[in-house]
């Protein structure tokens, strides 16, 4: 009897704190019954983590040249013939071997040069977030070399070059999709508040914009860029060219939220108050469809990253001596490169793997968005 | 019907329109001209080049007038004589050197949006109607990987394996033999050989979007109640499938066109760049990395249109098939 109490008291009580819980509370606890989002949520994070420290992660400096050329990646080992098994991981060093007919480097591991792996090892020089000055890697070896992804045709470790990468690739998602936010929050939302003639022309532009395909517009957009600029200017060029097209679906969404809340009786409450126009959009509008525009954004983000991708690795978007992962991959174009060294090709791995997230991320927001939806 | 259709048709020319202005920007927006590095690269090489032939050649290219006015005269013979230009590079009339490869894009194209439709459409009614089971959950899975995979680094890992196993080189549409023959059934039976790889290169996005819509309008459309009914009546589970839910579902992918034809010609564009296939991307790249302006503009002008005209079709069919959305679109 007490017993049955108490489980009609935990469930009122559940049913409480759904009442009670803010709309915010909501979106969480639905989007955390979404398992394959949360692992994405959790591997972006990482990701933005390498981002923002990626000069501490990296344990070579990513411009720095090697004798060392096309060297294939070093094994992380645990286990040596001689000495066995240690907990310390280590790798071991190259022996070259020159081809005679190609003249080409022939790597063989070399079992006397053992190189220790240490954690928090002092290394070259950098400036944490820019500001402070330190010289201490997540991990490394103190004498000897570490190449754990090899390295390129210059001998630089592509590891380091790739957590770089990792930095340009992904901010350029984050500020093409902040410039579109702007121009879908604007257009969008003169398009859903103003009705009549101007939402008739946006719309129509939208219209031709999606019908395009960008790929070829991106290109032509991007070759008139003079070579000559400096690489910040390239780079803020490019993800402008990128939001050019990538503002639509965001107007579009904003727009049909706007049109469907403007007959709500809670904007007729504020209006009859006497709620000024931006008011009433910024301040009741606006958290009604916010979960929306997140949702929207999450989804353009690798959009992004993959057009910049293209066009870096078509050599039109940003150049060397930057490192982006579409910058990495334009030394994979040959079919025989990426033949002989495959290597070449991790700059791919984490160009799906970033994009997948997103996808993954968005989808689980996009169920989440409305939690009183069934 | 027919007053939907011509409003369609009038809505084309403002559109056309606003596509032309973005062809001549990219004609324009470069710094520089052609003539003048053209000009440039014979001095540097030794020719004289003559102050008169400048100038018959500017006036050739009618680089002597304002912009707008050379807007309006491309325009112009466009409309009126289908002449797209010269292409500086080739010293050929763009028409000619676009030719052969338009085709070839049209054509691929086209037959990747038929792959795209039919493993997709597939791949959907086979999710919808096994939900939740492992090929269900696989074929989604696979989906979010096809969506997120770029189809020029898909090509890149395709090269890859294939040239560290067979040590083949797959590019080009055509075994040397035949690239620079004239066209012929072995010709033709030689593209066939070679064009199922850049096809499927190109549509595993496209497929992956189509079999998730799918699955998606299929599993609505079967839980409604006609087909309990016809279920409880006995009708076989094959039929009973394939006679309604099926044929309701695929009239939203008809639209699906207007997104997955833009998406192709894209994918076409930067796919055919990385396999150095004979189609528009390596010629539009060189335009553009050549400043070859007209050569590179009516690519674009093209192209455009042609996702633009394909989308077009694409609705109409839709309204022709459904009148639902026919009377929709006309009172809205």
């Amino acid at each position: 009897m007490e017993f049955e109490e108490k489980a009609i008291n935990s469930t009122e009580e559940k049913e409480e704190k759904i009442y009670l819980a803010s709309q915010w509370q909501l979106i969480w606890w639905k989007f955390k019954r979404h398992r394959l989002a949360m692992v994405a949520f959790f591997v972006l994070i990482v990701f933005y983590f390498i981002a923002i420290c990626c000069e501490f992660i990296s344990p070579t400096d990513p411009y720095q040249r090697s004798q060392f050329i096309y060297a294939p990646p070093q094994k992380i080992r645990f286990w040596d013939s001689k000495s066995g098994f240690s907990l310390r991981p280590f790798v071991y060093g190259y022996k070259i071997e020159r081809d005679p007919i190609t003249f080409e480097n022939i790597y063989k591991e070399d079992v006397t040069a053992k190189y220790k792996i240490y954690f928090f090892v002092r290394g070259f020089e950098y400036k944490l977030f820019g500001l402070f000055p330190t010289n201490i890697h997540l991990f490394g070896v103190k004498d000897g070399y570490i190449f754990l992804f090899g390295t390129d045709q210059l001998g630089r470790d592509m590891f380091s070059r790739i957590m770089y990468g990792t930095r340009i690739s992904l901010s350029v998602g984050l500020v093409g999709v902040a410039i579109s936010f702007i121009l879908g929050l604007i257009l969008g939302g003169l398009s859903g508040y103003m009705g009549g003639n101007i939402d008739n022309i946006i719309q129509r532009i939208i219209d031709v914009l999606i019908s395009l395909p960008t790929i070829p517009l991106w290109l032509a957009f991007a070759a008139a860029v003079p070579q000559d600029w400096s690489p910040l200017k390239v780079y803020f060029i490019t993800t402008i060219i990128l939001s050019i097209f990538g503002w639509t679906t965001l107007a579009r969404t904003i727009r049909g939220k706007l049109l469907s809340m403007r007959e709500e009786d809670f904007v007729m409450a504020a209006r009859l108050c006497g709620a000024s126009t931006s008011r009433i959009i910024l301040r009741h509008m606006l958290p009604g469809f916010a979960s929306y525009i997140i949702v929207s954004l999450t989804l353009a983000i690798p959009n992004m990253i993959l057009g910049e991708t293209a066009l870096s690795y078509l050599g039109v978007g940003l150049r060397p001596p930057v490192i982006s992962w579409g910058v990495l991959l334009q030394d994979a174009q040959d079919v025989r490169t990426i033949g002989l060294h495959p290597w070449m090709l991790y700059p791919c791995i984490f160009v799906v793997l970033a994009v997948l997230m997103f996808n993954f991320l968005g989808d689980g927001l996009r169920d989440a968005a409305d939690p009183y939806a069934r | 019907m027919i007053e939907y259709l011509i409003r369609r048709l009038l809505f084309l020319i403002p559109v056309l329109l606003i596509v032309s202005i973005v062809a001549y920007m990219v004609i324009e927006l470069p710094p520089g001209d052609y003539l003048t590095t053209h000009i440039m690269r014979l001095r540097a090489a030794g020719t004289h080049v003559a102050e008169d032939e400048i100038a018959r050649l500017t006036r050739m290219f009618g680089l002597d007038k304002p912009p707008h006015i050379r807007y309006f005269l491309w325009i112009w013979k466009i409309v009126r004589y289908g002449d797209l230009g010269l292409s500086f590079q080739w010293n050929k009339p763009v028409t000619e050197v676009i030719g052969e490869r338009l085709a070839l894009t049209m054509t691929i194209s086209i037959i990747t949006l038929l792959f795209s439709w039919t493993i997709g459409i597939l791949i959907g009614i086979y999710s919808a109607t096994h939900q939740y089971s492992i090929f269900d959950y696989s074929f989604t899975f696979l989906g979010f990987i096809g969506v997120s995979i770029p189809s020029y680094l898909l090509a890149l890992v395709i090269m890859y394996f294939v040239y560290s196993r067979f040590g083949l080189a797959v590019t080009g549409l055509f075994s040397p033999a035949y690239a620079d023959a004239p066209w012929s059934i072995h010709k033709v039976l030689d593209l066939l050989s070679h064009i199922w790889l850049p096809v499927v290169i190109i549509g595993t996005g496209g497929t992956a979007g189509i079999a998730r819509i799918m699955r998606g309008t299929l599993l609505d459309e079967l839980r409604k109640q006609y087909v309990i009914t016809a279920r409880a009546k006995g009708l076989p589970e094959r039929r009973l499938i394939f006679k309604y839910p099926v044929r309701i579902a695929i009239n939203p992918l008809i639209s699906s066109i207007s997104w997955l034809l833009p998406s192709i010609i894209s994918g076409e564009t930067i796919t055919s760049i990385v396999l150095n296939l004979p189609t528009c991307g390596p010629v539009l790249f060189r335009a553009l990395m050549t400043q070859d302006e007209y050569l590179a503009g009516s690519f674009i002008l093209i192209l455009s249109s042609l996702a633009i005209i394909g989308a077009l079709i694409a609705d109409l069919v839709l309204a022709w098939i459904d009148p639902r959305i026919r009377y929709e679109k006309m009172e809205g």
